[in-house]
């Protein structure tokens, strides 16, 4: 069965390629926030980058997805294009979204990056009604809908759920838990009990995997892909994971008594990036030189990018009053 | 002749629905109930065997996820019509509208589109009562992004629930649950009406009623009364609250002087409020009166047929104001007013006047 082949040299290769790339971005977008002239708010996904990389490693741009207001990694790692992205970001005309949406709505057609929604749930439903679409034209696309803890409490998740169950749609209902709701832990929002309970109790199929373990990752989702395409239905997919740095902005707040230092080191200890290098590495995939080769590619490509970026004019006023009807 | 036949407007509803749908095999239909017996009040009944049944989506008790459920199918190439027994359903799924449905397409600069319409009936009736008998049409109509309609007449709503199955944005129809009774000459077969602007329904020169769905038609009572009395009054049928386009009533109270609007919701911050405002600062020396606005006092909507004597706006209340905004003689317009009040006889105030049956 394909969900559990490993990956072939190339996407493994693609997918370390990948999730080294948004960390990357992630960390230029921090280092340059201080310049203020990326004025909208960041939500980095810097720490929880295998979640994003490995379910769309199993996705075609004909599938889609759809994020929140924590976009970055869903956008990239979707096929999103480097350059509107970072435009958006800094306001620019050549956004992805002209400027119109910022951070929190990176959007790429095109790619199957449907939209990115800021409020808890909202794009939940908007998968299952893509799954709708392509389940009464006959199209064999899967949606994905990429979501936090947070957003099983909200009723839209279990409106959502049954929905998609009763009507057995194409959807991936990816749940990235990474403990916190801003800086609100876990335990002080939900019972103790297993995340998948709740989607099991919607009549779906589950899996819990650890988020930061790329193949895990690729294993769970190339499954309920699979199981999606086949008429099987739904998925949940709960990915434990961990935010490295401040809820929204560019900055480690570890120093301010919501999470301890200690845990955010053992987190940091399961780096979901030099966890996978070392895979690579031990298989013979990737040489240390090609390695560096690869992140000097990829510093190389985001200096360009945030130069695009920061030249882009600024959109014209009248511009705002544009395209508020189709 | 055929053209000629007399139809409700909830039929027209449903024929308005099943021409639109016949035609695009992308329309589908979301309800709670859509395929029951009731079927949205007769609204949606019968759809299915014509363009087939799985075009015909039962809607779990889920307002808010059903609502993004549609927009994504929208999002996909689908044009979803989804139906409300009643406005307060919609609150649930506010988020969706005025967010997603509402933005999509902006933010997007124009590479999405969401083509769906929510029908969202509105309006009064055997004690219905606080949750069940709102016109909250002023809360959808703030959000730019969307258009909103709202139909009086019959063969008008035909044509209008054509163009906003049709439309490529999300459209909200407001239908007042009395209108559903209200019978006109509907034309058979397929047509569109534009969802553009204002109607005028009856020309006049003394004074300018602008009104919307079920006051449109207590409007015209009061023109046909105020008549007699030697008032010319111009009644506007404003039957799209977004985009409001004001041209023909900024045009006709130019010529009139005078203004009254009179809708179905709230009178703060209502409808009423929106057209004054803007017609005073366009029309000021234009103005023969200050411009008057009749709508429903600041309280919650009681059930009893006690509590509700009075409080919806009626055409003796119409034309009380009018009498009073053009200083008619008091004794002449309380004589007008027994008219009116023997014209209505005995019938209890919480059903529909069947005055208003028409055929119009």
């Amino acid at each position: 069965m394909e969900a559990n082949r490993p990956l072939s040299r190339d996407r493994a290769l693609k997918a370390y390629r990948d999730m080294l790339r948004i960390r990357m971005v992630e960390e230029a977008i921090a280092e340059h926030y201080s310049e203020q002239e990326m004025r909208c708010p960041v939500h980095l996904s810097v720490g929880q980058e295998a979640a994003a990389v490995g379910v769309c490693l199993a996705l075609t741009d004909a599938d889609r997805a759809y994020s929140t207001h924590r976009c970055h990694s869903h956008y990239l790692a979707k096929g999103g294009p480097l350059k509107p992205m970072l435009a958006e970001i800094y306001g620019k005309v050549d956004g992805c979204l002209g400027g119109r949406g910022g951070s929190m709505h990176l959007t790429s057609p095109e790619h199957g990056m449907m939209l990115s929604v800021p409020i808890v749930g909202s794009s939940i439903p908007l998968a299952v009604g893509s799954a709708l679409a392509d389940t009464l034209d006959g199209r064999d696309s899967v949606s994905v809908a990429f979501f936090g803890d947070a957003a099983v409490e909200e009723g839209i998740w279990h409106e959502s759920a049954n929905f998609a169950s009763l009507r057995k749609l194409p959807v991936l209902f990816v749940c990235e838990n990474n403990l916190y709701s801003v800086y609100t832990p876990l335990a002080e929002r939900q019972p103790n009990r297993p995340l998948t309970q709740l989607a099991e109790s919607h009549g779906m199929a589950t899996a819990h995997a650890d988020g930061n373990d790329l193949d895990a990752v690729v294993s769970v989702s190339s499954e309920a892909v699979a199981r999606a395409r086949r008429g099987d239905g739904p998925s949940f997919l709960l990915l434990d994971t961990y935010r490295w740095r401040e809820h929204c902005g560019p900055n480690y707040d570890n120093n301010i008594g919501y999470r301890t230092p200690e845990e955010f080191e053992s987190w940091r200890a399961l780096d979901p990036i030099p966890r996978y290098r070392r895979a690579l590495e031990s298989s013979g995939a990737l040489r240390a030189q090609a390695a560096e080769r690869m992140a000097s590619e990829i510093a190389a490509e985001i200096a360009e990018a945030f130069a695009f970026a920061k030249a882009s004019p600024l959109p014209d006023p009248s511009a705002a009053a544009t395209t508020i009807y189709a | 002749m055929t053209a000629l036949r007399t139809i409700s407007m909830a039929d027209a509803i449903r024929e308005g629905l099943t021409e639109a749908a016949k035609r695009d095999p992308s329309v589908i239909f979301f309800a709670e109930g859509v395929a029951d017996p009731a079927a949205v009040y007769g609204t949606l009944k019968g759809i299915g065997s014509v363009i087939g049944h799985e075009r015909m989506i039962e809607m779990p008790v889920a307002e808010a996820g059903l609502c993004g459920v549609a927009i994504g199918a929208a999002l996909s190439g689908k044009r979803p019509v989804i139906s409300f027994h009643r406005v307060e359903f919609a609150l649930l799924a506010m988020e969706q509208i005025v967010n997603n449905a509402a933005k999509t397409t902006y933010i997007s600069g124009g590479r999405h589109r969401v083509p769906i319409v929510l029908r969202l009936v509105v309006g009064r009736g055997w004690g219905q009562g606080p949750e069940h008998s709102q016109s909250l049409e002023t809360m959808f109509s703030y959000f730019p992004g969307l258009k909103v309609v709202m139909p009086t007449y019959p063969a008008d709503t035909k044509g209008m629930v054509v163009a906003a199955v049709e439309d490529d944005n999300p459209v909200i129809l407001i239908e007042h649950r009395w209108c559903h009774y209200v019978q006109g000459h509907v034309p058979e077969g397929y047509y569109r009406e534009a969802i553009d602007g204002p109607r005028t329904i009856r020309q006049g020169k003394d004074i300018t009623i602008v009104a919307t769905s079920y006051m449109v038609l207590e409007a015209m009572r009061a023109a046909t009364a105020l008549a007699e009395l030697g008032v010319d009054a111009e009644v506007i049928d404003l039957r799209v609250l977004r985009p409001m386009a004001l041209a023909p009533v900024l045009a006709s109270v130019r010529r009139t002087g005078r203004l009254l609007t009179v809708d179905t919701g709230f009178k703060t911050l209502g409808i009423g409020a929106e057209v004054v405002a803007e017609t005073t600062a366009r029309c000021f020396a234009a103005l023969k009166a200050a411009p008057q606005r009749i709508g429903l006092p600041d309280h919650p909507l009681p059930s009893s047929r006690g509590l509700i004597r009075g409080l919806y706006p009626d055409s003796i209340r119409i034309m009380r104001t009018i009498s009073e905004m053009l200083k008619l003689p008091a004794e002449r317009e309380a004589q007008a007013e027994a008219e009116l009040a023997a014209q209505r006889g005995n019938l209890p105030i919480d059903v529909p006047d069947p005055f208003f049956k028409g055929p119009f």
